[in-house]
């Protein structure tokens, strides 16, 4: 890695890294700037028409929750890019890379500042396609592609789920402006719809958060470059779900429906999460595993109703948010130092990066939960709620105390693994990376200590407005640094022992969860690949009948459904009849439909080409009379021209061509069943005009036309006003469409070889 | 094709076609014409002038590529369309101007003749690029 | 007299599709064009024959006061008739390239129907069971 520091593309790296690190950090200031009013209880809202006619609007409105999550977004969007700077430099495609981080980041801030439930949902899908195209950012590896199109598929299905919602809300008569909501969630919630509504929104949630039981594709999303799993899979994506939760709450929560489903799922993939963190070696899998966890207990938090529970979901989120991102980059460095990040092939590392293993220190005691470190606040919240929890609570409480243990021994192997004993000899001598690299981990894990000390602050300016925004009896919020002798500190106590029991039986405990998870008969991940499997074969089999092709079989489909749609309906309706005309006014005119016919005829019974060429030039001729017997010149000149060139052009081509001759014929029965089917196309085609026929003209655009064309426009031709005036955008249109007809068939002769 | 008789014809015919195809394209806008039935004459005569002399000749006679008469047309016709939005109106609305004073006759121009003239070289060009691709394959 | 082309319509109607089925693809393009005539003059007969003067304003005058042919659907036709004639053309220039390729213009012959190609399967496991 060294060479590739001299090396000219891999500074240019760094340099978009550090110039566009300050597009997150300009935002950053941004909401520095916004902090003070937001904490006091203002809320900062923007709104622009963008389609009004579907209720959707860029409005945007900042309150504490937004702020929350917006700092943690664009702090660690200004991180992961300084550090992205150093861990990209020598990759082929920085510039793809730093195009999709950015604009994932703007989407995820979209999400969680959006007013307009339709914006959210176009800001959601905004992070599904970014969180796919990073995940795949490998694209030659076959297993980043398929890692990447299982999680397009899982938050992709939730994000429409989650917009099947969001219309049911509108139905059942709520608002798509999420201002709208802190009160009159009584009326949804005692909608019929409401279950459905619930349903759909939890599914979009637990999608993108990797609830159980679509929590497998978290893990195999680490085939993203390790910024990007700290980034999206760890601090911001994954907790769109919980935001989008923390958002519904005031509106769909409290109700029994939404308080079990959310304590039973988070807290079954809290600890069934953390118990598979000690399976895998690859540190990155470990880390997705302990993800998922914490985000399960965020669900599981926001089951609840009252004030602690909620602080505990909304101090957890940024608790984990500054440990977690902290772990994964400083996993990328030594990925990035050493060439591997297995386990097994690690150790003795912090004489070599002292600076990296104190980080990883500072942000492992704050996921174990150590006195002075934030997790340690977040764990003692995180029981007051769980005792408080309305639905539950011994099943809350048991499930936060395993998880919680389980996480303090998997925080040990983190720290230990890789940092302390002696270093195996295979791996080479480290030292720290670059200050892009060790910034973010550092500043991560030291704001771990600052907010451990400080906590007061932290609840007044952070925790009390975010809670605030979504709970709307705004029961105080405090957090203290020691909360006196209590049930909770017992089982913090309680916790930090058991963990150092589960690190004490890691190996073994870890090769018992494998084989278990090996053994179950059903799986999740195993039952996404037999749909995923099934559904291709399904796919398959129906294009291979449908498009089988067959010019025929698509046509007499086309034609068929053409009739019986058509036709059915019409022959309820009865005959239509039409007067017929007076001979002697319009003897000409009958004369030339005679022809046209007749013409037609001859078209039809062709045995050779000149006749027919002969008879569609009857045909078209017999047309443009028509036209200017009936006050048309201008189309009747131009079809008139048409024919001829149409004449010239079909003659050029068709010389080269076999001749008609040679053709063989239809047999007979396929002729009787295509004449009956052109029978009754042309009987659907007559009869719809006939039915028209039948109904008055509404002449108004004609008339604005006559009545505008010379005053507006000043042209006396009414026709080709309509054409270069008032209607040019179409005409625009259609000149397009004949360049790229002609363009596509000058390709198409330039490459033709003579047809022998 | 090359009879003596077709040859001779066709150089008188050829320049009156397109004069005529000239003229039906600016009176299109107050009497029967148009950038589309004008663009029919001239491809016409184009077509006319390949069978007599050969698409060579009409390539020298036309000197562009007729690819690149197609695409320019349709950068006119939408650029005609611009005045408008600088007006604050919809894209491709008619903005026109009157020249000359009212004692001695007035002319009125304006930018639907510079989207007919587009239409013109758009359909135009796309005739010529068949036609003269199809004579010398 | 719209009667009487409603049913020109439905006849000339036919006949395109009649010839479009017919497997020879040289007769399919004349099937195509007769269909292109039949729907212009759908469009035409549509806005009703009731007068046979052309939508132009006569001189002196600033608004359309006579009676006038329907001036919309003679709008619509023209450009139909230059689109109806761009695809025709691209028709047969594609029909020219498919014989130079294939040596048929039957639309039967396998030489001519899509293959269905065996797409990969790359990444759909046959069903096992992954880990959870």
């Amino acid at each position: 890695m060294a060479s590739a520091k001299t090396d000219p593309h891999a500074s240019g790296t760094a340099r978009i890294g550090l110039y566009s690190s300050l597009l997150p950090l300009g935002l950053l200031i941004g909401l520095f700037y916004c902090w003070p009013a937001v904490a006091a209880g203002k809320v900062i809202s923007v709104s622009y028409p963008w389609m009004p006619s579907l209720d959707l609007y860029l409005s945007f409105r900042l309150d504490g929750l937004s702020l929350l999550f917006g700092l943690i977004i664009c702090g660690a969007g200004v991180l992961v890019t300084l550090y992205s700077a150093g861990y990209m430099a020598g990759h082929p495609q920085t510039g793809r890379y730093f195009f999709f981080l950015h604009s994932f980041m703007l989407s995820m801030l979209g999400i969680v500042t959006a007013d307009n439930l339709l914006l959210l949902f176009v800001c959601w899908e905004g992070t599904t396609v970014f969180s796919y195209l990073l995940i795949g950012f490998d694209h030659e590896s076959g297993k980043a592609r398929d890692n990447a199109r299982q999680a397009l598929l899982v938050t992709g299905a939730g994000g429409l789920a989650l917009l099947i919602g969001i219309l049911l809300l509108k139905l059942a008569g709520g608002s798509y402006t999420i201002s709208h909501w802190m009160d009159g969630g009584g009326t949804i919630r005692a909608h019929s719809l409401y279950p459905f509504i619930l349903i759909t929104v939890l599914l979009g949630a637990f999608t993108k958060s990797a609830q159980f039981p679509f929590h497998f594709w978290l893990p195999n999303a680490m085939s993203a470059p390790t910024p990007i799993s700290a980034f999206l899979h760890a601090a911001t994506m994954v907790k769109a779900g919980i935001y989008l939760l923390m958002r519904f709450h005031p509106l769909l929560g409290g109700t029994t429906a939404w308080m079990c489903t959310l304590v039973i799922v988070g807290g079954l993939t809290a600890v069934w999460s953390a118990l598979q963190a000690f399976g895998p070696l690859d540190l990155k899998r470990v880390l997705a595993f302990t993800t998922t966890m914490a985000l399960g207990m965020m669900t599981m938090f926001l089951g609840g109703q009252s004030a602690p529970v909620l602080t505990a979901a909304a101090t957890f989120l940024l608790v984990h948010a500054l440990y977690k991102a902290a772990l994964f980059l400083a996993v990328g460095i030594i990925d990035h130092e050493t060439g591997t990040r297995q386990l097994d092939r690690l150790g003795g590392l912090g004489r070599g990066m002292p600076l990296t293993a104190l980080a990883v220190a500072a942000a492992a005691c704050s996921m174990a939960g150590f006195p002075l470190f934030f997790g340690f606040i977040g764990k003692e919240i995180m029981y007051a709620g769980a005792l408080a929890e309305d639905m539950f609570p011994q099943f809350a409480t048991v499930a936060a105390v395993l998880a919680n243990a389980l996480m303090t021994a998997v925080a040990a192997v983190v720290l230990l693994g890789p940092f302390a004993g002696r270093r195996p000899s295979a791996l080479p001598a480290v030292h720290d990376p670059s200050w892009t690299m060790w910034l973010g981990p550092v500043i991560l894990g030291m704001l771990g200590i600052v907010f451990g000390v400080n906590p007061e602050w932290v609840s007044a300016y952070i925790i009390q407005p975010a809670v605030w925004a979504f709970h709307p009896a705004r029961e105080e919020v405090l957090l203290t640094l020691f909360h006196g002798f209590n049930m909770p500190l017992l089982l913090s106590a309680v916790t930090l022992s058991l963990g150092a029991l589960f690190y004490g039986v890691r190996r073994p405990l870890g090769r018992m969860i494998t084989s278990i998870a090996e053994r179950l008969p059903l799986s999740a991940g195993g039952s996404y690949d037999t749909g995923l499997y099934w559904f291709l074969k399904g796919a398959k089999g129906i294009t291979r009948r449908l498009q089988n092709g067959s010019l025929h079989s698509y046509m007499t489909i086309i034609l068929l459904v053409l009739v019986a749609a058509v036709a059915w309906p019409w022959m309820q309706r009865g005959v239509l009849t039409h007067p017929w005309p007076n001979l002697g006014d319009h003897f000409a005119a009958i004369g030339v439909v005679l022809v046209i016919g007749a013409a037609t005829l001859v078209v039809l019974a062709a045995k050779n080409r000149l006749m027919a060429i002969g008879g569609l030039g009857a045909v078209g001729t017999g047309v443009a009379l028509i036209f200017l017997m009936f006050g048309a010149p201008d189309i009747a000149l131009t079809q008139l021209l048409i024919e001829t060139l149409t004449l010239i052009i079909v003659s050029l081509v068709l010389l080269r061509l076999p001749p008609l001759e040679a053709a063989k014929k239809r047999r007979a029965y396929r002729r009787v069943m295509d004449g009956a089917l052109a029978l009754g196309a042309g009987w659907v085609m007559a009869s719809l005009l006939m039915g028209v026929l039948q109904h008055p003209l509404d002449r108004s655009l004609t008339a604005f036309f006559e009545g505008h064309s010379y005053l507006a426009a000043h042209g006396r031709n009414i026709v080709n006003v309509i054409l270069v005036d008032f209607r040019a955008l179409d005409t625009f249109g259609e000149i397009t469409v004949v360049v790229l007809a002609a363009w596509a068939g000058v390709a198409l002769i330039r490459k033709t070889k003579e047809p022998s | 094709m090359r009879s003596v008789i077709l040859k001779t014809a066709t150089r008188l015919m050829v320049g009156l076609i397109l004069i005529f195809a000239f003229y039906l394209l600016l009176r299109g806008h107050h009497e029967p014409g148009g950038g589309f039935a004008a663009a029919l004459v001239a491809g016409t005569g184009f077509a006319l002038f390949a069978i007599a002399e050969g698409p060579a000749k009409v390539r020298t006679a036309v000197r562009l590529r007729p690819t690149l008469i197609g695409m320019p047309g349709l950068a006119v016709a939408a650029l005609s369309g611009l005045p408008a939005v600088f007006a604050g109106k919809p894209f491709l609305t008619g903005i026109w101007w009157t020249l000359g004073d009212p004692g001695s006759g007035q002319l009125t121009i304006g930018t639907p003749l510079f989207f007919d003239i587009g239409v013109f070289l758009a359909v135009l060009g796309a005739i010529l690029s068949i036609i003269l691709g199809l004579e010398e394959h | 007299m719209e009667g009487v082309l409603a049913l020109l319509v439905g006849l000339v109607f036919a006949a395109a599709i009649y010839l479009m089925l017919s497997g020879v693809l040289v007769r399919f393009v004349f099937g195509f064009a007769l269909a292109s005539n039949a729907v212009n003059l759908l469009i035409f007969t549509a806005g009703r024959l009731a007068h046979d003067r052309p939508p132009l304003i006569s001189v002196g005058q600033e608004v359309l006061s006579e009676p006038a042919a329907n001036a919309l659907p003679q709008a619509l036709i023209l450009t139909a008739i230059v689109i109806g004639f761009a695809m025709l053309t691209f028709l047969l220039v594609l029909l020219y390239r498919t014989y130079a390729e294939t040596g048929t213009l039957n639309a039967d012959d396998p030489r001519l129907m899509d293959e269905m190609q065996e797409d990969d399967t790359r990444g759909t496991h046959p069903p096992e069971r992954g880990a959870a």
